[in-house]
């Protein structure tokens, strides 16, 4: 195959990685659009589930805004918000063009596997437990921060790792409306008939999503506060996915 | 909707000075384009998950059977899962071109994993006193798996073709990078021409048609599976 020696030349030539448009700039704005949006998604999204999960309300919110966020395409959105008064496509800082409404639109997109997994985690903390972290004379604050949070960490991080992939994803999609980050690569590269290099933009973004899966898998694995489970927890933890399996949704 | 436009034939709502989100009247004049892109966004849906299921039932067969090769299949769907729909398609044009097929593998390897998944966890899922049973009244393992596992294992197996049906459907809007994305193409046309009309129409359409193929299967899951009718 032709097109896959010139990938690879694409990918070799120096000239290509530089610049203002190269990819180590478009592969710094993704990475910073992805963190942004990411804390930006935990810090109103995780908070609110959390506590709604430490109530026991909201129960059908947190289930069904999953499968809202799913029929929603992405790039509709994306699109949406670009041809839209405000936010539109105008630079926003370092965040190129259109840049502001990537960020919405990341962030709406993170929130969906937050929410659900921060809720469902919280309610899966045995109530046995809860009972007696009562009994011991714990506050409800107490009982919060000290025996369900520290239960319920490994399904938020399993919610913080799907968002994470999600917003990756997304932010690759933005190209589709001229947006910032490496989908750029890909898109010129397709729209000058140029497939050596939507072709190299994609194995740039496949690689980092790798990379950036594995990373938050491990982390994932040091936030578990029993980490060596026997495997009879292990097959346990791979019936759930059931519900996670409901709410993983790619890169729409 | 020719209430006052066709009276003084002044710009439709949809004219570049106007441009206004919702337009009867553009739906009107381009209602054949619109229900092309409907069309082929209809048959790359189907056709992307009638792949995935075609290949995710013996796969997941064939990884329950052999533990070895279950971790070494989901560990390889979950790495496809991690990829995003706008590089997987670029990887797999050098082997199909700038063609409808594309987007048809690209999608059914993502709608695979999830059947997959649903299906792994939906046999999970069948109490083994059942299987015994079942055993115990003189069924083969051919027979067990049809008559017992598989209608079992389908209110699981369904909830995963509901996720898998609806983000396909999202999903097939990114086929427009290789010209090929059903609605998607019109989104992108109307981003390029700042055309809001075409954009907010194709974006309702999609969703509508989210919402219409996640109730058909919950209607075929009734139909499916008439015992769990009165479990609710």
């Amino acid at each position: 195959m032709d097109l896959f020696s010139e990938t690879w030349q694409y990918l070799l030539d120096a000239d290509n990685w530089t610049g203002a448009e190269g990819l180590v700039a478009r592969l710094l704005e993704q990475l910073l659009l992805t963190a942004t949006a990411l804390v930006a998604a935990m810090l109103l999204g995780l908070p609110l589930a959390l506590w709604l999960g430490h109530l026991g309300r909201g129960g059908f919110l947190a289930v069904n805004i999953s499968n809202v966020g799913r029929a929603v395409p992405t790039f509709a959105l994306l699109a949406l918000l670009v041809a839209a008064d405000w936010p539109g496509s105008a630079d926003f800082g370092p965040y190129g063009r259109a840049g502001l409404a990537t960020l919405i639109a990341l962030v709406l997109f993170a929130l969906p596997p937050l929410i659900t997994n921060g809720y469902v985690g919280m309610r899966e903390v045995p109530s046995d437990v809860q009972e007696a972290a009562d009994g011991m004379g714990m506050s409800p604050v107490q009982r919060f921060r000290r025996v369900e949070l520290p239960l319920a960490l490994p399904v938020v991080a399993s919610g913080v790792r799907l968002a994470l992939v999600q917003v990756w994803a997304t932010a690759t999609i933005a190209a589709l409306v001229a947006g910032p980050g490496l989908g750029r690569i890909i898109t010129e590269g397709f729209a000058r008939n140029d497939y050596a290099q939507g072709m190299a933009g994609a194995v740039v973004v496949a690689v980092v999503a790798l990379v950036l899966e594995l990373a938050a898998a491990a982390a994932q694995r040091a936030v578990d506060p029993m980490p060596s489970r026997p495997s009879l927890d292990r097959d346990h933890e791979l019936s759930v996915p059931s519900t996670t399996v409901t709410e993983a949704p790619t890169g729409s | 909707m020719t209430i006052l436009g066709a009276a003084d034939s002044g710009p439709s709502c949809y004219s570049r000075f106007v441009n206004e989100w919702f337009c009867w009247q553009y739906v009107e004049d381009r209602h054949v384009q619109i229900t092309d892109a409907l069309v082929e966004h209809i048959a790359i849906t189907l056709a992307a998950l009638a792949l995935g299921i075609v290949i995710a039932v013996p796969l997941a067969l064939v990884a329950r059977r052999l533990p070895r090769l279950e971790a070494l299949v989901l560990g390889f769907s979950t790495g496809i899962y991690t990829i995003p729909s706008l590089a997987l398609l670029p990887l797999l044009v050098p082997f199909t071109g700038l063609s409808a097929a594309t987007v048809v593998i690209g999608l059914g390897l993502y709608a695979l994993t999830i059947l997959v998944r649903a299906l792994l966890d939906g046999l999970r899922s069948v109490p083994d006193d059942v299987r015994e049973a079942a055993r115990g009244l003189g069924y083969g393992r051919a027979r067990m798996l049809t008559r017992i596992e598989m209608p079992l294992a389908l209110p699981v197996v369904m909830a995963g073709l509901r996720v898998a049906a609806v983000s396909t459907i999202a999903l097939t809007t990114v086929g427009t990078l290789v010209a090929y994305g059903g609605l998607g193409d019109l989104i992108s046309h109307g981003v390029q021409r700042d055309f809001r009309a075409e954009l907010m129409t194709a974006a309702v359409l999609c969703v509508v048609l989210a919402v219409v193929l996640d109730v058909l299967l919950v209607l075929l899951q009734r139909v499916l599976t008439p015992w769990t009718a009165g479990a609710r």
